[in-house]
């Protein structure tokens, strides 16, 4: 039996009428927000009354912020804009050595923390509990205030075995210049390159359809590696630049700031923690049964590392790694703490001269939310190649 | 025995077993055996063992050297400074008092609820215990023993009163009653601004205000981000991914010097109050992140069946799907107030005085020049010994409530 709709009910009333009803809310909350922002606004407005116009035009301003630490010329005359790049390449040069070197600590602590051996295990898990458990505001000011500023001054500098200098200064260390065979040992790499590629297709295509292990992802590395070696020693592309006490400071080598050994040594120990027990994780998560299982399948031990462990425990691995990427990234905005002129040292020096409220918040916010963004697209790639591929 | 061996291999256990066994070899037992495998099984081993021996040896001589040559007065002498900074003097027995009021209502916990609530009683009755017992001047060590016979008298109480509800309704009442007291102002209190509060007062006061009055902001970011309304969807989802992506020390820096211009003439804010509403903002991302996991592993039928059986959106909410998104997130919860606890910390680099803020001013004192070892340690020993035991308890927790074994 079918019910005939009578025309009277089959008109929904607008007001009960679920699409009508949605509209309305969403407007609701967009005008609510509004209003929200608009008193804010006017009372930024009225309280900002001596900046009418919001500019970016301060930027090209004298800066004169002097900053102990730049990668790029810069002189307390350059116009402000300036003074931003440099607090920016300071941040970055925190950040990528930063995320290299936890990463590795990170691995090692990690397999430490799975060792057999019971006080390499134990080491490693005292280690994750101290840094875990403690500000790292508080451990940067324990490595610059108990550490860095501690040291004995430049002329009375601890030597350190293999020419390593440690002083209030910071680390003097020895470094290498490139001299003028640079440019043919670099002519030397590509060939090198070359020359790996064409033995990794050869070793392929000689062994292929047979039963023999074709070796070729150990011999070409090999290779390229002997080739690169020996041209370095005929070539000799380098000067080596060993630090010298000369008058009140050090020549030659390279001088880390106690500043900048601070806050990455920090960064790098803290978030190493964090990675510690993320790899441990990672490789915890891989059934001991697929191990034997590919070992029983006659893979070999690195073989079964590469093709079943790795791969898997990345797929763990790689998500929260992510996070502590982006933590390490923000966390680098402590600097200021051991007064390494950072981002967010420059920004706030920047603010103090020109006061320039809005301007400089967006900038610095809007900086550090692209190098967030930065970190995350790259480690999404990553993640897509190795996350499983499901049907 | 259930084994179904081969008749002569049978034969064969037998006569072993008739026999004088074999010994196991000394290298596989005991004190030998145990050094044997964890320690020595390889020659890579040992060579691991031997260099985190003197790694080990050389950490303890610094640690008890350090230890012994410690001059711990200006940790004593500083002790108020590093518990609520500049509080008033005369009214610093309001802050005594909440402490108290925490200890008997955990001393009555413990009793209640056991497990987790008992082993964080334990704990904190032994530390204070530990900490009446050090060389403090004597109306301190007094205080402390105060507080562990309020944990003693809390137990007691619970003994008589067994009414769990009427201790929770206590504990969930309890932070409004000491925020009153500590800030006053009213029924004759005369009034400490926050801008006075300072090391731990000042600290845990930024902690437990951050998540707490961040958790309803949370949830509703949370629940926004799932809603089918995109206004509301894309505007939660814009909010979580920009706090989520910047530092929390450009939130604290834009909200030293943004709220006072927001708000109208006349009306002033307190820096402390400044660096609470950072928080509140801050975690609210972070927590919404939190409560979104835990509503996407509440099944789709939930929701379903509570629309066949007649709610309405709100009571599917609040009645249905957010009791058990909570539950299964507690855990996480717990983890996102340790790192804010930690995070505190970084109010000192705006200059305010929490723990991290006195520790640095107290290093630049004059008298105590050079004691910087000291100082540091004990604020480090502070946040430690705070954030190990709720890592411990929210491992605990963790396990109780079963999350990731289903």
């Amino acid at each position: 039996m079918k019910m005939q709709p009578s025309k009277h009910s089959s008109v929904i009333p607008f007001w009960r009428d679920v699409r009508v009803l949605r509209v309305i809310a969403q407007v609701i909350f967009v005008i609510v927000i509004l209003l929200f922002g608009l008193t804010l606004c006017n009372n930024l407005t009225r309280g900002l009354s001596k900046f009418t116009t919001f500019s970016f035009d301060f930027l090209n301003g004298t800066s004169s912020l002097p900053l102990s630490e730049t990668m790029i010329q810069y002189d307390p005359h350059d116009p402000m804009y300036r003074a931003y790049i440099v607090g920016l390449l300071n941040t970055l040069r925190v950040i990528v050595v930063g995320i290299v070197l936890a990463s590795i600590l990170g691995l090692i602590g990690g397999v430490a923390r799975l060792s057999s051996n019971w006080l390499i295990s134990k080491i490693a898990a005292v280690y994750v509990e101290i840094f875990v458990d403690t500000p790292l505001l508080i451990q940067l000011y324990f490595w610059y205030i108990a550490g860095v500023l501690q040291m004995p001054r430049v002329r009375d500098a601890i030597a350190m075995p293999g020419n390593i200098f440690l002083s209030n200064r910071g680390l003097v260390v020895p470094w290498y210049d490139p001299n003028e065979s640079f440019g043919t040992w670099l002519l030397v790499i590509g060939a090198a390159l070359v020359v790996a590629v064409v033995a990794f297709a050869l070793l392929g295509k000689l062994r292929a359809g047979t039963l023999v292990r074709d070796g070729r992802a150990l011999w070409s590395p090999i290779i390229f590696l002997a080739i690169v070696v020996v041209g370095a020693i005929a070539l000799n592309p380098f000067t080596v630049s060993i630090p010298e006490l000369k008058g009140f400071n050090f020549e030659g080598g390279i001088n880390l700031s106690g500043q900048y050994v601070s806050i990455t040594l920090g960064l790098i120990l803290y978030t190493g923690a964090f990675i510690t027990e993320i790899v441990r994780a990672g490789i915890q998560s891989v059934s001991k049964g697929l191990n034997e299982a590919s070992r029983a399948l006659g893979l070999s031990y690195f073989q079964t590392l590469r093709l079943v462990t790795v791969p898997i425990a990345l797929r763990v691995i790689i998500p929260p790694l992510t996070n502590q990427f982006l933590n390490l990234a923000k966390n680098s905005s402590l600097a200021s703490a051991v007064a390494y002129p950072d981002l967010y040292f420059v920004s706030g020096g920047i603010y103090n001269m020109t006061g320039q409220t809005i301007p400089v918040i967006t900038m610095m916010m809007g900086t550090y939310l692209l190098l967030s963004l930065t970190i995350a697209v790259i480690m999404n790639a990553l993640n897509a190649r190795f996350k499983l591929v499901e049907r | 025995m259930g084994v179904i061996l081969p008749h002569s291999h049978t034969h064969q256990l037998n006569m072993a077993t008739t026999t004088d066994t074999l010994k196991p070899p000394v290298t596989s037992v005991g004190v030998i055996g145990w050094l044997h495998k964890n320690l020595f099984s390889s020659w890579l081993n040992s060579i691991l063992t031997i260099v985190a021996l003197w790694l080990i040896y050389n950490l303890a001589v610094g640690l008890v050297g350090f230890v012994l040559s410690a001059n711990w007065n200006v940790v004593v002498a500083n002790l108020r400074l590093f518990m609520i900074g500049r509080y008033t003097l005369e009214e610093a027995w309001r802050v005594e008092v909440s402490a108290a009021v925490v200890a008997f209502l955990l001393g009555a916990s413990w009793r209640l609820w056991r497990g987790i609530m008992q082993q964080v009683g334990i704990a904190i009755g032994a530390l204070f215990v530990v900490l009446a017992l050090l060389p403090f001047d004597m109306n301190a060590r007094l205080y402390l023993a105060g507080i562990v016979a309020l944990i003693a008298i809390g137990f007691g109480c619970a003994l008589v009163v067994r009414s769990r509800r009427l201790f929770l309704a206590l504990w969930v009442l309890s932070p409004f009653v000491i925020a009153v007291l500590l800030a006053g102002g009213v029924a004759g209190l005369p009034a400490v601004a926050p801008d006075l509060w300072g090391g731990l007062l000042l600290t845990l006061a930024l902690a437990v205000v951050g998540v707490g009055l961040s958790f309803p902001l949370g949830v509703l970011l949370a629940v926004g981000r799932q809603s089918d309304y995109p206004v509301i969807k894309w505007f939660s989802i814009l909010y979580i991914e920009i706090v989520r992506g910047v530092p929390l020390i450009t939130v604290i820096f834009a909200a030293q010097i943004i709220l006072p211009i927001f708000l109208p003439e006349g009306m002033s804010i307190d820096r402390v109050v400044r660096a609470m509403v950072a928080f509140v903002l801050f975690t609210a991302a972070y927590l919404a992140e939190i409560v979104r996991g835990g509503l996407q592993a509440v099944g789709r039928g939930q929701g379903e069946a509570a629309k066949a059986i007649g709610l309405n959106t709100f009571q599917i909410l609040w009645l249905i799907i957010l009791p058990q998104a909570l539950r299964s997130v507690i855990p996480a919860i717990v983890g996102q107030f340790i790192s804010l606890f930690k995070d505190t910390s970084l109010v000192a680099i705006a200059g305010l005085l929490d723990l991290a803020g006195i520790a640095n001013s107290v290093i630049s004192q004059k008298e105590f020049l050079g004691l910087q070892n000291e100082v540091l340690v004990f604020i480090a020993a502070i946040y430690f010994v705070g954030c190990y035991a709720m890592t411990y308890a929210s491992r605990r927790l963790e396990k109780k409530l079963g999350v990731g074994e289903r």
